[in-house]
């Protein structure tokens, strides 16, 4: 009963009431909000998930046909280089930002990250990293030998373009920007939970996050380094890949994909997070088997560190490593598995709801599954001699990453969208879109499956009609485009209900966790008064009692004060532009690299300039 | 600290430095250094690692042509005694003299000098006997960014050491602030360990090991 | 919705039909070995499909089957909350466990058995250098230096070993085998023993710059008679058109002899003894030119003569500016070396 009693007063049902803060330009520039922090990553990283869908129309309308003219084999070779590299970087992990920053504070009853300025500096300095990778375009070509760059042929020798120091310097800025958010938000979930709410009540999109977190703060270092010893070998005449120097191109290989593989996690965990959330509120039942997905989510954090080695199966690497991470990369199929399982025993016996969030979330275990059985198959040594660097892999990559990520993802838009914005997507628009983007989705990737075991290796700017792989190109490019229409139909759904949708109200979907108790949108310091709370699902118990009840409550309001009950002022940081500032500054540095040096030097200075203005900017 | 709800009898830390309202009991900014610190692990550990791969493709000259363990010994020194005396800084901080804390911190600060002194020192005899950042030699490319690497470190910590105290000249330290200072010595304290680290796997691990030839293909 | 749900699942089921639909086409490798290490392969990764449909039909099935029972009839009622079953929870988690064993087993000795040749007694030993972009395959104990078309008989194992002469290259011929990897100052190797003779189709797997799309390749499988033939042929090769060749082909060698190619090429017997890109002794034998880019026949030939880069990107063969008339003389010429 102590619950009860601590149930917070829930916000006036002011749906869609005026903002309270400015909308300035200005205000947008030197926000230390994570709300709106969250609302900048969201809409940066969709128009770079535009941009990288633009890349993928053009290989996959290069591919159509054989011996096809589009695009030349160079310009091709960018294309697939940056299509992968901006949706990893630019889109999928921002998007994730996105939410990481929207949801997990309020998840937890904080008003805020525990570290606001330093929130604000890694969304700056992500549009500084990703303005550097896409430098190219305008000037001196992209990076152009893959995603994964291996060496030696990105060595200055054979890219002697700028197009590889634009990949060195744009990852470098841009990991620095997650590991900032990283350890922000470590040190946010950790230390500012709701009294009451011990690790093990905390979401499971709170735990995923902060698993994700742990895993960019452990291995983005390692690329730092790959990065540098490109850099050095690129610009100062190291060997530490090239052969002819004494050095070793799969040393790149294993510093990369020690980094990349936990990459891969950093891009699912999240996304089933989300999923983990959208299932019980739509089912209206707890998440099944809490405590196991947690612990699998812990698990596949740990084991991911194990595993890198089965992305270099075909280098060579001798029986005994190959045996030993295909045995750790099956071991870490078995926490996947679990917590597929978990879910539809979350639906099981559940009273399910179809809104278009719930749409995306069923559809990502039905597609994930795919992709991780497919992934399966990659982990066997022998079988994936046949396998590796084909289309088959470019399937499991688009089934895990689209299917997975991104269904994930737009299950999270359509769900946390109205306590962003205070309104409600249109659900008949977000089915359309969802449809297109499943039906698209498997026509574009399925038949990937097909290509590769028909031996069509992956990165290839054209084929020949002898090949048999004509036909399975044109449906797959078929697909891509009913996933753009899709895309478009979201596009004009948001841009229509973010002004015109039905009003939200603070908990639209009936949903259990800290989030839904207050306005939509929340006002600046989200919760009047700090909730404590007695279980995983706070607002359920509020609302139903912890007995369990089978009839439903309507929404009952209680009004309550619009500040602290007793009066006290609830003071929020000031904003600041020392982010911004410093955030410049680290382009100036890497700008000064690639083209001057003495910009760099002033870089340096703007750089510590805009720390120690920061470091002694009177607190909020 | 515990909190107390009832009447005004115990003192209760509230300052944020304390950790007060935070779940784990601990400053943010305290936590915050200490995952900081984690990931250097990583980095640093790759840099190792690193070096490790690399340190039998020296083209047939011994590392230890070049490598001086007893003066490497000396410096290893100084840098530990400049763990020391941040310790000092603390204590003294944490009671209240902030005239003592200066001055051990820049006796910190100077110790870490020297310590850079003594890195550039060896640098520059390297060079002049041909062991260089490039070229084809991948043991001293290896070994350069290890170290230098470190020597970035010790110089932000020197700079931030200093700024501490330029703070303390200008606007003053008080002893409920002394959790600035604390983190200062976490990072200190962290670089330290590393050079250890460092110290042993390069000289002392590597004088055990022969170079074998150059692997070809 | 229960009638779209169906009919979703009706066009996802006819689709993976569908999928019988298109021919294999000549890179096809599963159910189509040709080789004992693709046998291998192939029986390990059956296995493992095998598997994974069983589990795909059960956990889809089961997906479905809760999104299609569960719907809620009213709005308002509340299921059981259930928050979990301890028993059930390990049971799957036991369950793919076991599966997973089944397939590591397996494996782990698939690994062991094919990692290195096995050993036989005649094993015909033949090294590939991937270089941008073809592919160079020495026979050391044969001396004999071709390139882009691999050539050995059916019924003897070839041990292959792979280098690179720049940057990192894959080596592939699906229906012999797997991949791998070729990286400059290493050595691979992959093996296999060819059923029946044959041309099959490889390619180079790994990015490797420009136009790593067109760095192909034939393996050429002969029966045992063919195979002596092509050996002795190659030993006796000369690139010196006899005095009764051609006015054309006798036009062509001069200037293949005098000309720019000396700098790139090789071909036997003559004073071309270049390795900067491939041998062309006995070029007129071979199926494809430019590394399995195009068949071998008079008009692309002079096409690729007349412009290199046209005929592949980023080709290192510059554009020499050659006539009409000189191009065809010297197409006479390299299709003459048989």
């Amino acid at each position: 009963m102590a619950a009860i009693a601590s149930a917070p007063h829930f916000a006036q049902e002011h749906g869609g009431h005026a903002k309270e803060h400015d909308n300035s330009l200005w205000s947008w520039v030197t926000t230390v909000d994570h709300k709106r922090i969250g609302i900048l990553y969201g809409v940066s990283s969709f128009l770079f998930f535009l941009l990288g869908g633009i890349e993928a129309s053009l290989i996959r309308t290069q591919l159509i046909v054989p011996n096809n003219r589009l695009v030349d084999p160079d310009t091709f070779n960018q294309l697939t280089t940056m299509h992968a590299l901006t949706m990893v970087f630019l889109a999928l992990m921002p998007l994730t930002a996105a939410f990481f920053n929207i949801a997990v504070p309020l998840m937890i009853g904080a008003r805020d990250v525990a570290f606001p300025r330093l929130n604000a500096f890694s969304y700056w300095t992500f549009l500084v990293g990703a303005l550097i990778l896409n430098f190219g375009w305008i000037y001196g070509g992209s990076p152009d030998s893959g995603w994964f760059a291996y060496a030696n042929i990105t060595s200055r020798q054979y890219s002697p373009g700028p197009g590889m120091d634009y990949y060195t310097l744009g990852l470098q800025v841009l990991g620095v920007a997650s590991m900032a958010a990283a350890l922000n938000f470590i040190v946010t979930i950790l230390n500012m939970r709701a009294p009451g709410m011990t690790l093990m009540r905390m979401p499971v999109f709170v735990w995923m996050t902060l698993v994700t977190s742990i895993l960019i703060v452990l291995a983005f270092p390692v690329i730092t380094v790959a990065l540098i010893f490109l850099a050095l070998d690129r610009m100062v005449g190291t060997s530490f890949f090239n052969p002819t120097g004494g050095g070793d191109p799969i040393l790149w290989q294993h510093l990369f994909w020690i980094f990349g593989h936990p990459e891969v996690y950093i891009l699912i965990l999240p996304a089933m997070g989300v999923v983990s959330e959208i299932l019980p509120t739509f089912s209206r039942k707890p998440l099944f088997g809490y405590h196991f997905v947690v612990y699998s989510g812990v698990a596949i954090g740990f084991l991911a560190f194990g595993v890198w080695s089965h992305h270099m199966f075909a280098t060579g690497l001798g029986p005994i490593a190959d045996s030993g991470f295909a045995l750790a990369t099956m071991l870490i199929a078995i926490p996947t598995g679990v917590k597929i399982f978990n879910w539809i025993g979350t639906l099981w016996d559940g009273a399910i709801r179809f809104t278009t969030a719930m749409l995306f979330a069923t559809a990502f275990i039905a597609v994930f599954i795919v992709g991780g059985l497919s992934g399966v198959m990659h982990a066997s040594p022998p079988a994936v001699l046949q396998q590796s660097a084909t289309y088959f892999i470019v399937a499991h990559i688009h089934y895990v990453l689209f299917g997975g990520t991104i269904f994930g993802l737009f299950g999270g838009i359509y769900y946390w969208f109205p306590k962003v914005s205070g309104r409600l997507l249109s659900e008949s628009a977000g089915k359309v879109h969802f449809w297109l983007t499943m039906v698209g989705m498997n026509i574009a990737f399925f038949p990937m499956h097909f290509l590769g075991l028909d031996g069509m290796p992956r990165r290839i700017y054209t084929y020949g009609a002898d090949m048999g792989w004509s036909f399975w190109n044109l449906v797959s490019t078929l697909g891509v485009y009913l996933i753009i229409v899709g895309t478009l139909i979201f596009i004009g759904n948001i841009v229509w209900s973010v002004r015109s949708g039905v009003v939200a109200f603070s908990d639209p979907w009936d949903a259990a966790t800290l989030e839904w108790s207050i306005p939509s949108p929340p006002p600046e310091h989200n919760f009047d008064r700090i909730p404590v709370v007695a279980s995983a699902r706070p607002l359920w118990d509020w609302k139903y009692g912890a007995a369990h009840s089978h009839e439903s409550h309507a929404h009952a309001p209680i009004a309550g004060a619009q500040h602290g009950d007793d009066g006290e002022h609830i003071h929020m940081p000031n904003p600041s532009y020392w982010p911004l500032v410093t955030a410049v500054g680290l382009a100036v540095i890497a700008f000064g690299i690639l083209f001057w040096i003495p910009m760099a030097i002033f870089g340096v200075f703007l750089l510590f300039f805009g720390i120690n203005s920061w470091a002694f900017e009177p607190a909020g | 600290m515990t909190a107390s709800h009832a009447t005004a009898t115990t003192h209760v830390d509230t300052s944020p430095d304390s950790g007060y309202g935070t779940t784990l009991r601990i400053s943010h900014r305290k936590l915050l250094m200490w995952a900081f610190l984690a990931s250097d692990c990583m980095f640093f550990g790759t840099l190792i690692a690193n070096f490790i791969t690399y340190f039998t493709r020296n083209e047939g000259t011994s590392p230890f042509t070049f490598l001086d363990i007893p003066y490497t010994s000396v410096s290893a020194f100084v840098l530990l005694m400049s763990s020391l005396t941040m310790v000092i800084a603390l204590a003294c901080i944490q009671r209240g003299d902030e005239i003592g804390m200066r001055i051990w911190l820049v006796a910190t600060a100077l110790l870490g000098s020297v310590f850079l002194g003594g890195q550039y020192f060896e640098f520059t005899e390297f060079y002049h006997k041909g062991m260089q950042l490039t070229g084809v030699n991948l043991f001293s490319s290896a070994f350069f960014t290890l170290t230098g690497t470190h020597g970035l470190h010790v110089t932000v910590g020197v700079i931030w050491l200093l700024s501490l105290v330029v703070v303390s000249f200008t606007k003053g330290i008080k002893s409920s602030e002394s959790l600035n200072v604390e983190i200062a010595g976490l990072y200190w304290h962290f670089v330290d360990v590393v050079w250890i680290i460092i110290f042993a796997a390069v000289y002392l691990v590597g004088n055990t090991m022969t170079a074998p030839p150059l692997r070809g293909g | 919705m229960k009638g779209r749900h169906a009919i979703g699942v009706a066009a996802t089921l006819l689709f993976t039909l569908l999928t019988a639909c298109d021919a294999p086409g000549p890179m096809w490798f599963w159910m189509r070995p040709e080789s004992n290490f693709a046998r291998i392969l192939q029986d390990l990764f059956t296995q493992i499909v095998v598997l994974a449909v069983v589990v795909f039909v059960i956990v889809e099935g089961a997906l479905l089957w809760a999104i299609l029972r569960f719907r809620a009839e009213s709005s308002t009622r509340v299921p059981t909350q259930t928050h979990g079953n301890t028993r059930m929870e390990i049971a799957w988690t036991i369950a793919p466990t076991l599966v997973l064993v089944a397939i590591a087993v397996p494996t782990v000795r698939t690994v062991f058995e094919t990692y290195n040749p096995p050993k036989v007694a005649n094993p015909i030993r033949i090294v590939a250098v991937g270089h941008q972009w073809w592919w160079e395959f020495q026979y050391p104990d044969l001396n004999i230096i071709t390139a882009n078309e691999i050539v050995f008989p059916a019924g003897q194992q070839v041990n292959l070993e792979i280098k690179s002469a720049d940057v990192v290259h894959a080596f592939w011929i699906p229906k012999l085998g797997g991949k791998r990897d070729a990286i400059p100052m290493r050595t691979n190797v992959l093996w296999w023993t060819a059923d029946q003779p044959g041309t099959y189709y490889g390619q180079c797997t790994q990015l490797c710059g420009t136009s790593h799309a067109n760095m192909r390749l034939r393996a050429i499988v002969k029966t045992d008679a063919e195979w002596q033939a092509w050996l002795s042929a190659m030993g006796s090769a000369t690139g010196v058109p006899p005095s009764r060749a051609p006015e054309n082909v006798q036009r062509g060698y001069q200037l293949v002899s005098t000309g720019a190619c000396i700098g790139c090429h090789a071909i036997k017997g003559t004073s071309l003894v270049a390795r900067a890109g491939p041998d062309l002794t006995r070029f007129g034998d071979r199926i494809t030119l430019g590394s399995g880019l195009y068949p071998n026949d008079e008009a692309h030939l002079i096409a690729w003569l007349r412009d290199p880069q046209g005929s592949k990107p980023g080709n290192k063969m510059p554009n020499l500016g050659l006539s009409d008339e000189d191009a065809a003389a010297i197409a006479a010429y390299l299709h003459s070396l048989k």
